[in-house]
């Protein structure tokens, strides 16, 4: 009892009040970190030999056809004035571009990660909520409402300016113009397309555009977007939701078709072609250039080569450190193993 | 005693004055004047800072008087009038989590306050009034009430005692609670008061309310029918302090002079000024460089954004038209806007999570210090108490401690050694074989074989017995378990115990009762002694001339049997040798002297024989000091002098105070950290010195340099020349001839070949202080420069006040060392409330330093574990934190703003709003938190036993500039990694093997990624001492992370109008381009930071410098060998 109450203020004994919890005290010595620095560096090597070979198997056509160039045969169509433009440009395979191709639209010095751009949008809206039919969320100025002060569906910079250069390729065979089919399908992430947008469930689409006006750059309304296929219309069109994730940088490529079906889905067979481009898009007047890029792609996506000399380098840069701590370690008989 | 002394002033002539009160006793009206009942405030006790009503506004408001709250709260209202980036969520809700957290912490200490007061202020009291006595609660106690208070309960207010059932008309009270002061303290009624106290028609008049506990002054005047009023002098001894309690006395009445918040103890109650560390004024310099950095990031995007936009087709581009609101908007206005916007963008730079976190592990921290069991004392059954939590890693900092002699560096156990009459030599060493130890057979030393005559010696114990202040303790009360100073041997027929407010009382009583002469108590102002032949002596006490420090004596006048007169004194040698005749004084000096050398405590004892002549103008002196309301301490002092004049000196006593256990292990280790101790003490030189030599201060090598009186007063000339000389030479010695030594971590390394010691007392620093202007500075300067050089310095002889001077003197010497100051006494407060770090002592001089400290610890040598063990620790994971917690913000930020260039410069967020709030709160937190609370990069024996480790964290080493450079450096590298390392990956953003490309939501989360990843395995590499919370929180926060961006993607958020991050992180996921990338950029940050910790091992300073430090600390532990032959153990620590 009287031990008990001697000790009634002493402070409890457990490792963790008296700080001698149990612990792991790793020490980074000679011993693990040069043995460690060499796994790493031979592993990053071999990692980047696979990334530096796959991405140079991947190949890549790319076509700029601003038409800021006299020569080029979209120059007829930078004047914006000029409606309805078309041009072609002609190029050759000498070897099967390996399937399936992928077709990106590059843009360059165009900002849509500009911040007040990004803003102007109704999410709400895009989830097909008829409220904001009639009365869009103020952020979209100043796409909001047209001079009429009717709303604009789908309200915003960023619908407003969606890309409208169409793209026909055209392989030519004895002379004679063979369609290839590009696919639309799936060119979206399956999320967006799925479940971020929705349209209304008013049926037929078009009665819930009533008594709005289709934005002012779009020749036509939201739910014509794709006259031949009815799923592809309004906000879950394919090319509207790859518009509308913005990109990161302001030199970037989308994607706008896939070349899977028919015959060309293993690839474009080695031959002469005709791209047919609908020339609609104006970029002269922020210095912009638009490219059109034929690519297939590995597991890694695109090509990078980034990745794979970034691999390279540091892999070799661990083993020559190795090489040093060894040298600095053999100089100085490693003082804290004695 | 009961005519007032007709030089008095007439009544109401000091009435005018201000700062005094008039209390008319029990409410009646004396029957001479118009009664007009003064008002006085009521007897509530109001600690608590809030009300129900004024919490919320007023808490509010002191939260954001802290620059860092306001700054946060600007930012936030930027957000909500400004149109800005990010939403006032972003900083709002951190903001208000921090303050919602400060305010219920705050609201539920004020609500204990609350219960507090309440459970005072509802105290059952009993209150008299016109004979009756009415029940009632204490808040209601009126100033004049007459209260009544039983044995053991705390008195409701400060009341003048005007009745005790104690027949001899005192109470004792303890004001343990007040001073912590556990002995029985006497208290006077005022004499010849009415016994019927509703009868009694008196007033009083006394000073307003003053804090100090010690000090009162005031009349009363009792007014009779039939005669003139008589008035009666009331002081500290007839004041009974709310808080006190009443003890072994059945019930008091008194009548109430201070109520509420006016009482001594309320005044006493407010907080002492805040200290704050040396890490608090690193960050405060560290976020004005962030803030530059804000600011200029800010800056340059504002004017780039306004270059940028000059070129044609920037501006304003078709597919991003500007609306007619931005159209219309001045250009100016804009840009301010525009500047506003990239503050908020940037602001996460300065984090607000960081204060928290700071206050957080501080808090959380200091309880390791109380939990340590090592600073448990089973002595007094108590362990470390942390007053203040603001100052830990100070103790990892200090430069000079300053120590206290008395209780500290030694036990304040005193033991009777011997004693010295007329030149002749006593010694007692042997309780029980020399109880008649004044025969002439085997009590004296050989040499001295003669003894001073019969009548001398029990003058002499006489003298011993009356001269003091000590009670018997009650053998009856229930003061029975109260701490006595009985831990001496008591020889077996002592069955009394002794109370005293000084030990050295208690011990010479005790001395004196070996040698046959008891105390036996006293009795209605009686002393009663039991002589040798155990025959009952009586004494009347006349008067106590109390001990002061200054004066360093204490007098006693007594009437004998025989009706003489005696003053009996006691002091120190130097204030008595000057007041006896000079003939006397030579052969008691040498014993003086000689016992000082052995550290001993030594006290001269004189006494005179007052001629009724005298006394009677003694006496009333004394009755008209006492009476005084005005400067009554120095009229005291002027009477006490004028009496303690012409004595006759008897003898001297010494007594011994054992060193405290393991004091010079501590004290050495304390030097071999590199800290400079220096002793400050009242004692004198003598004493001091071996007590230094005895803790290994000094050494055998040590040159002492001494500036004393002694050696001032050595030649001819002034005292002022030879002060100039000596310090000049001095100087010269210790500062100018003494090779440089390195600046920097090398501090100290290369010990100087010779050491130094000064010594320097009261008299001579006052000297130092107060000579004349011109050279005062100059003096000072040489003064400091001596002392710095010199691995102790030892003050004695100080005031309390010079204590202080000396601890501020060093404070704002040059490079602003960080001081410590450890005391146990009252006379140490001043310093330990000078000092950045005061520590009280647990000690027996009550608890008056442990109340004003900082630290308290029961033993000194817990100071060594305080300071090498826990300070060095908290030093090391405070620094770490706040390094940190800049760098983790600054490469957080950076790639946003890197992002900016990309993005036309408008204000583009590169993370989700949920990431901008979430990552100083949730995902980063909480590794550095336990780490800062758990961290031990050297275990703490390791710490403890190589002293010299201390050294290498001196001088705020881990938050220099050095350090901090390094820290933003390393925070800018990961940055650019980060932002370069994604933005080559996006030269084609179609990283998905389905084709499909990602956009700018993903970029900033492989970004956030990567971050998040690479600060959380930065902090992981910096741990050295991984227990399993650090593994919880570390990998856990982690996982963390990646579950809450699963669920934070995968599911559509109601009140989000947004879904950025739909599904962004598990596309990320699904690209193996972003895996490698992410595991690429983590290695690479974190390389250099490896490859840092490998080759610091053999290339960097540590090695050679630990190797170096243990060989110099063996060194100096050879040096420590027993000095003059001593031998130390842990029994007795004793100076043989």
């Amino acid at each position: 009892m009287s031990k008990e109450e001697n000790t009634a203020n002493r402070p409890d004994n457990t490792a963790f009040t008296q700080q001698r919890l149990p612990a792991w005290q790793p020490m980074l010595s000679a011993g693990i970190v040069i043995p460690g620095f060499v796994i790493i560096g031979v592993a990053f090597i071999g990692i980047g030999v696979a990334l530096f070979v796959t991405s140079q198997n991947i190949q890549v056509l790319e076509k700029d056809y601003t038409g800021i160039e006299t020569n080029s045969s979209c120059f007829k169509c930078i004047n914006p004035r000029v409606k309805n433009c078309n041009c072609t440009i002609n190029f050759s395979l000498d070897k099967l571009f390996e399937g399936p191709v992928f077709v990106y639209y590059g843009l360059s010095n165009y900002f849509q990660n500009y911040r007040k751009y990004g803003a102007s949008k109704d999410a709400a809206q895009l989830t097909g909520d008829l409220a904001y039919f009639t009365e869009p969320s103020t952020s979209c100025a100043p796409y909001r409402k047209d001079a009429k002060g009717k709303p604009i569906v789908p309200c915003g910079s960023i619908a407003n300016s969606i890309f409208n250069d169409t793209f026909k390729l055209f392989q030519i065979v004895n002379s004679r113009n063979v369609a290839v089919p590009l696919d639309g399908k799936g060119i979206a992430w399956w999320t967006d397309y799925n479940i971020k947008y929705r349209n209304p469930t008013t049926n037929p689409l078009k009665n819930a555009f009533n008594d709005t006006v289709k934005p002012i750059f779009w020749p036509r309304p939201a739910y014509e977007l794709d006259p031949t296929n009815p799923s592809n219309n309004g906000f879950i069109n394919q090319d509207f939701l790859v518009w509308m994730r913005r990109s990161a940088l302001p030199n970037f490529r989308k994607l706008y078709r896939r070349i899977t079906e028919g015959e060309y889905a293993k690839g474009l067979p080695a031959g002469d072609y005709a791209l047919v481009i609908g020339y609609n898009y104006p970029v002269k007047a922020f210095d912009g250039r638009k490219k059109v890029v034929f690519s297939n792609v590995s597991w890694m996506g695109g090509k990078n080569q980034f990745l794979g000399i970034a691999y390279l380098v540091i892999g070799s840069l661990c083993v020559v450190m190795s090489i040093v701590m060894l040298i600095v370690y053999a100089k100085f008989k490693f003082p804290d193993e004695e | 005693m009961t005519q007032s002394p007709p030089h008095h002033p007439p009544l109401g002539g000091d009435e005018s004055r201000v700062d005094s009160r008039t209390i008319y006793v029990g409410h009646r009206p004396s029957t001479t004047e118009a009664f007009i009942p003064p008002k006085f405030c009521d007897n509530r006790i109001v600690s608590s800072k809030y009300t129900v009503w004024n919490f919320l506004p007023k808490n509010l408001f002191e939260q954001f008087r802290r620059i860092a709250n306001f700054y946060f709260l600007i930012i936030f209202l930027v957000q909500v009038i400004v149109d800005t980036p990010t939403s006032p969520v972003t900083s709002g809700l951190p903001l208000f989590f921090v303050i919602t957290v400060t305010a219920i912490k705050q609201g539920y200490e004020d609500w204990l306050r609350h219960k507090a007061d309440n459970e005072v202020n509802k105290y059952p009291v009993t209150v008299l009034e016109n004979g009756r006595r009415m029940g009632t609660e204490s808040e209601k106690i009126k100033v004049g009430d007459v209260v009544e208070v039983n044995e053991d309960e705390t008195f409701p207010c400060d009341l003048i005692l005007l009745q005790s059932t104690r027949d001899d008309d005192t109470c004792f009270v303890t004001t343990a609670s007040l001073d912590g002061e556990s002995n029985h303290k006497t208290h006077y009624t005022v004499p010849d008061t009415e016994k019927d106290l509703d009868s009694l028609s008196a007033t009083i008049e006394c000073e307003q309310p003053q804090p100090d506990l010690y000090k009162f002054v005031g009349r009363m005047h009792i007014y009779k029918t039939d005669r003139e009023p008589e008035i009666r002098s009331l002081g500290p001894e007839n004041l009974l302090l709310k808080g006190a309690t009443l003890k072994n006395t059945q019930r008091i009445c008194g009548v109430a002079v201070y109520t509420g918040m006016e009482t001594k103890m309320a005044l006493n109650y407010q907080g002492k000024s805040q200290k704050r560390s040396a890490v608090e004024k690193s960050i405060n310099a560290f976020l004005l460089v962030y803030l530059c950095i804000l600011v200029s990031k800010a800056l340059v995007c504002t004017t780039l954004k306004y270059v940028w936009q000059s070129k044609p087709g920037q501006d304003e581009p078709w597919y991003n038209q500007k609306t007619q609101r931005e159209k219309e908007t001045n250009l100016y206005l804009k840009m301010f806007t525009d500047f506003l916007s990239f503050m908020v963008l940037f602001n996460f730079i300065i984090p607000v999570s960081m204060y928290v976190t700071v206050e957080m592990q501080k808090f959380l921290g200091s309880f390791f210090i109380t939990w340590d069991r090592d600073f448990y004392d089973p002595e007094i059954q108590e362990g470390a108490l942390v007053n203040t939590s603001d100052l830990n890693e100070e103790l990892g900092q200090v430069e000079y401690v300053f120590t206290d002699k008395t209780g500290t560096l030694t036990q304040n156990n005193m033991e009777f050694i011997e004693c010295c009459i007329d030149g002749f030599q006593y010694k007692y060493r042997d309780a029980v074989s020399e109880l008649d130890g004044f025969s002439a057979t085997d009590g004296p030393v050989s040499k001295l074989q003669e003894k001073a005559g019969k009548e001398r010696e029990e003058l002499f114990l006489r003298a011993l017995c009356l001269c003091h202040t000590v009670q018997v303790k009650e053998p009856t009360g229930r003061g029975q378990d109260h701490t006595d100073s009985m831990a001496g041997c008591p020889p077996p027929h002592e069955q009394t115990g002794f109370i005293a407010s000084s030990p050295d009382e208690v011990a010479l009583v005790k001395g004196a009762m070996r040698y046959g002469f008891t105390f036996l108590g006293m009795e209605s102002k009686k002393m009663k002694i039991m002589n040798r032949s155990n025959a009952i002596e009586t004494y009347d006490l006349l008067h106590v001339l109390n001990f002061d420090p200054v004066r360093r004596r204490m007098s006693v006048i007594v009437r004998s049997k025989s009706g003489d007169a005696l003053l009996f004194c006691k002091g120190a040698d130097s204030s008595i040798f000057p007041r006896v005749r000079q003939e006397e004084v030579e052969k008691i000096r040498v014993h003086v002297e000689r016992n000082a050398t052995e550290g001993y405590r030594t006290l001269c004892v004189a006494y005179k024989k007052l001629s009724p002549e005298e006394y009677a103008r003694a006496d009333a002196d004394l009755q008209a000091a006492r009476l005084a309301l005005q400067d009554r301490e120095e009229k005291l002092i002027a009477v006490y002098n004028q009496v303690e004049a012409g004595m006759t000196l008897i003898g001297a006593t010494a007594v011994e105070d054992r060193l405290q256990e393991e004091a010079a292990e501590t004290m050495e280790a304390l030097q071999g950290a590199g800290i400079k101790v220096w002793v400050l003490t009242g004692d004198k030189m003598e004493t001091a010195k071996s007590t230094c030599y005895a803790c290994r201060l000094f050494q055998r090598g040590t040159e002492l340099l001494e500036l004393t009186v002694r050696t001032l007063e050595d030649g001819v000339r002034k005292r002022e020349e030879r002060l100039h000389d000596l310090l000049l030479e001095y100087h010269k010695k210790a500062v100018q001839d003494v090779p440089p030594t390195k600046p920097g971590g090398n501090r100290g390394w290369s010990k100087p070949s010779q050491d130094f010691g000064f010594i320097i007392d009261g008299a001579s620093l006052s000297m130092v202080f107060n000579s004349s202007e011109s050279s005062s500075s100059h003096y000072k300067n040489l003064f400091l420069q001596i002392c710095q050089n010199c691995t102790t310095v030892l003050c004695c002889r100080m005031a309390p006040l010079q204590k202080a001077q000396i601890v501020k003197m060093v404070k704002c010497s040059k490079g602003s060392p960080i001081t410590l100051s450890i005391g146990d006494g009252a006379n140490d407060v001043s310093m330990i409330l000078e000092a950045h770090v005061g520590i009280g002592i647990k000690g027996k001089e009550g608890r008056q330093a442990v109340r004003n400290s900082d630290y308290a610890i029961p033993k000194l040598k817990h100071l060594k574990k305080l300071l090498l063990g826990h300070g060095h620790l908290y030093y090391v994971r405070i620094a770490h934190l706040v390094q940190y917690f800049f760098y983790k913000n600054l490469c957080f930020i950076l790639p946003q703003f890197l992002y900016q260039f990309f993005c036309g410069y408008s204000q583009q967020p590169l993370y989700d709003a949920a990431y901008l709030t979430m990552y100083n709160i949730c995902f980063t937190s909480m590794p550095i938190l336990a780490y800062s609370l758990l961290e031990q990069h050297i275990c703490v024996e390791v710490l403890l036993d190589n002293a010299t480790l201390y050294r290498s964290i001196a001088k705020n080493a881990m938050l220099r500039w050095v350090p901090f450079f390094y820290w933003t450096l390393l925070g800018v590298f990961h940055g650019l990694l980060f932002f370069f390392g994604v933005r080559f990956l996006f030269g084609n953003p179609a990283l998905q093997a389905n084709g499909q490309v990602f956009g700018n939501w993903s970029y900033g989360t492989i970004v956030f990624t990567v971050l998040v990843f690479t600060v959380t395995f930065k902090l992981a590499l910096d741990t050295r001492h991984w227990t399993w919370i650090n593994h919880f929180v570390i990998w856990g926060s982690l996982c963390f992370y990646v579950i809450f961006s699963f669920f934070w993607g995968g599911i559509i958020w109601p009140f989000l109008k947004q879904q950025r991050l739909y599904y962004v992180f598990a596309h990320m996921l699904s690209s193996a381009s972003a895996w490698l990338v992410i595991v690429l950029l983590i290695l690479l940050s974190l390389l250099p930071d490896i490859l840092l910790v490998v080759l610091r091992k053999p290339l960097g300073p540590h090695a050679r410098q630990r190797q170096a430090g243990e060989s110099g600390a063996g060194g100096a532990k050879s040096s420590a060998q027993p000095l003059l032959m001593r031998t130390f153990s842990d029994e007795s620590n004793t100076v043989v």
